[in-house]
């Protein structure tokens, strides 16, 4: 259910914006950081996609003296091969990059409930300055804590909630998805690409069409069927749809689950695979295609470094390919050099402009104009978009 | 015609339903010696995880690797088996409750998930998985192709294991004691069959099967460890016992109903049939559940096969 509130709240969160931050909030990465207060050390990231809260002051979470503590609280183990691994990859980007600087700490497996709040008390007693919250159902205590530790730097990832000492941050999915979509439309030969998806949710709706658009540009006649599994996380379930739209004659096929199922079922027919927030170039080299990867590390180490520089300030992060938080996995050997340059271009097009592969004319399944032509959706479009493009072939669950 | 609907669906009960075959005949071991095991999911959790380590870690060639992993996730899930006979049959603690506390400390986030975290095994996907096979080149022959001969080393071993638990318990004199003591242990006791040993061996027993069934989750269906990965397939098994009578060959058609009922509703999907998923998908639970009430009621326990004594400790003072 994590992603599924995550979901919600990040259209709420949007629509706050919008009405908070006026026209710049139309493009998250329009929107720049003036000061150099949450700039990183690191190898030149910036926080180029954060929106500092307006009339935020300064939170010093700085340690008294010796490293900053850090912790994460994660909803699952952290190797789960998916959301909660993504973030504990962030823990060690910023172990790697801050070196002794930090004292990190992490609580896996932490039910979403009551015993978060015990959790944060406990973090905090034991000297933890800022603190990761990683799945939504934290969110309600994180702000709890936020009010009862006003000088704790509190990180969530992801919903709506914004405080003064308690920052939001994700990114932009749809246009790494775009880009894979690119890679499936010129790997299949008959035109039908196979998308196995969790739960019809904006956001993963979003990243369908994404997909479904990128494949129509190399494609024209591209289309993608999709079989949602109402799950984020059963590898069984996963593979018997992989199976069953294999078997329904797809020759191309992407997955937005979190395990490595649909490429099994994949390698057994021998067929192309775009995979999901893993590169599994290695593992499946003869079919792989490539992957849309989430990456918080170096949000996470600017984000720790301005809390030890005693500059922490609250506010918003949206990421997207131009600061590396989306990124595409490896190409895998099938994918030719022709597809991968015009993938590059499209790339550097998305990471100066995210979103704008929602430019019309974009029409939904039953021929409706959904974007008209020359307009492109704004940020607000993006999160709540509720139809299926007229590539996409399969219905949105109902109710 | 390969791609004939009912074809798929037929092979795809064969591909998901040998799992839920292999442990639901490991209970039917069990269950026949007397002993109620409700902790087929944390024994087939515990299978999948240790075998899943062992398809990452030990030498050799492919084909020794997976034998040897799917003996390793035998072996550890029939300790653990051995735990639960230990518990109820030594012990003689309550048998519902011994179960559940097994399965909740071996599986989902208990022991399974802790050897996966300190032996790194979901950190990438096993070596040596076990594959489809194309049995004689005959896998895309029509209709049979899919079906028969596009199966694992499992499935066609599972065929096998049909014929010869049937021929163990219904055509030897071991079966017969085995039955006698599920039955009537205080009489077997009297004809000099050792109870305690039918029960812990049949146990054990049935334990390791529930493992390989845990193996085939971790090597075949996805090849890499995943927390908690059995989904309640533990639980399906045990009443897929009651849907076949207690008998090998009734469990495995049982197996391959719940193997299609899984798959059933993602393969009409994508056909573009719209039928409700959700009633199709929760179908295998609610059999399961109205199974297991069935089991209940001690006159469909008479009625269906149920050994007399199941679930009742065996205590020679008592007689």
């Amino acid at each position: 259910m994590k992603k599924f509130w995550k979901l919600a709240a990040t259209a709420a969160t949007a629509s706050l914006l919008v009405a908070a931050c006026g026209s710049s909030s139309d493009s998250a990465s329009d929107t720049t950081v003036a000061s150099s207060d949450t700039t990183a050390s690191g190898d030149g990231f910036t926080l180029a996609n954060f929106t500092p809260l307006e009339g935020g002051t300064v939170v010093d979470c700085a340690p008294k003296s010796g490293p900053i503590k850090a912790a994460w609280i994660y909803v699952g183990p952290i190797n789960d091969g998916g959301w909660t691994q993504a973030h504990h990859e962030g823990l060690k980007a910023v172990e790697a990059a801050l070196g002794d600087k930090v004292e990190t700490t992490y609580k896996e497996n932490i039910p979403e409930g009551p015993q978060v709040g015990t959790t944060i008390d406990q973090l905090v007693a034991d000297g933890n300055t800022i603190i990761f919250g990683t799945s939504f159902g934290f969110q309600d205590a994180f702000a709890a804590a936020a009010d009862k530790y006003p000088n704790v730097c509190f990180e969530f990832e992801t919903g709506y909630i914004i405080k003064n000492n308690m920052s939001q941050a994700y990114g932009a999915g749809e246009d790494g998805d775009y880009l894979a979509g690119m890679a499936a439309g010129a790997a299949t030969k008959n035109g039908k690409i196979g998308f196995v998806a969790p739960f019809a949710i904006p956001e993963v709706i979003r990243g369908v069409n994404a997909f479904a658009l990128g494949a129509k540009s190399m494609n024209p006649k591209a289309t993608v069927k999709v079989v949602w599994t109402n799950t984020w996380f059963d590898p069984a379930i996963e593979r018997k749809a992989a199976d069953s739209l294999i078997s329904a004659g797809v020759d191309t096929i992407a997955s937005a689950q979190d395990s490595p199922a649909t490429g099994e079922a994949a390698k057994v027919k021998g067929i192309p695979w775009v995979g999901y927030d893993s590169d599994q170039s290695a593992n499946f080299p003869d079919i792989w295609l490539t992957a849309n990867t989430y990456h918080w590390g170096d949000y996470e180490t600017a984000r720790v470094q301005a809390a030890l520089d005693g500059k922490w300030i609250s506010g918003d992060y949206y990421g997207g390919l131009n600061d590396g938080f989306i990124k595409l996995a490896t190409f895998g050997k099938i994918v030719s050099e022709d597809t991968k340059a015009k993938i590059e271009t499209k790339k550097a097009e998305l990471s100066a402009k995210s979103g704008s592969q929602f430019t019309g004319p974009i029409k939904a399944q039953d021929g409706t104009v959904k974007i008209e032509a020359g307009k492109t959706a704004s940020h607000a479009d993006l999160m709540g978009m509720d139809y299926l493009v007229d590539n996409v072939i399969g219905e949105l669950p109902k109710g | 015609m390969n791609s004939n609907i009912l074809v798929i669906i037929a092979a795809s009960a064969i591909l998901y339903g040998t799992p839920l075959f292999y442990a639901a005949l490991g209970e039917v071991f069990a269950e026949r010696s007397g002993v109620l095991n409700l902790g087929v999911e944390g024994m087939m959790l515990i299978g999948a995880v240790t075998g899943a380590w062992a398809s990452q870690h030990l030498p050799g060639t492919s084909w020794l690797v997976v034998l040897l992993s799917i003996l390793v996730g035998a072996i550890a899930a029939g300790l653990v088996a051995l735990l639960h006979a230990f518990l109820v049959i030594t012990l003689r603690t309550n048998q519902t409750v011994a179960g559940l506390s097994i399965t909740i400390f071996a599986g989902a986030l208990g022991l399974s998930s802790y050897f996966a975290n300190v032996w790194h095994v979901a950190a990438h996907p096993v070596n040596h998985p076990i594959r489809i096979l194309n049995v004689g080149g005959w896998a895309d022959a029509p209709i049979v192709g899919p079906i028969f001969f596009s199966q694992t080393i499992l499935t066609y071993a599972s065929w096998v294991l049909v014929v010869l638990a049937s021929i163990y318990l219904f055509r030897t004199r071991m079966g017969l004691n085995l039955r006698a003591v599920g039955e009537s242990p205080a009489t077997a006791d009297a004809m000099g069959i050792n109870v305690i040993k039918y029960r812990y061996g049949h146990t054990i027993f049935g334990g390791m099967l529930a493992g390989v069934g845990g193996v085939y989750y971790s090597l075949t269906i996805v090849p890499t460890w995943v927390d908690g990965m059995t989904k309640g397939a533990g639980w399906i098994a045990i009443a897929l016992v009651i849907f076949g009578f207690w008998r090998p060959d009734m469990t495995l058609l049982g197996a391959y109903l719940f193997g299609a009922l899984q798959s059933l509703s993602l393969t009409l999907k994508a056909r573009n049939v719209h039928i409700n998923g959700d009633i199709l998908n929760a179908l295998p639970f609610v059999l399961t559940i109205v199974i297991l009430v069935a089991l209940s009621s001690a006159w469909a326990r008479k009625r269906l096969g149920a050994p007399a004594a199941l679930g009742v400790p065996y205590e020679r003072e008592e007689r």
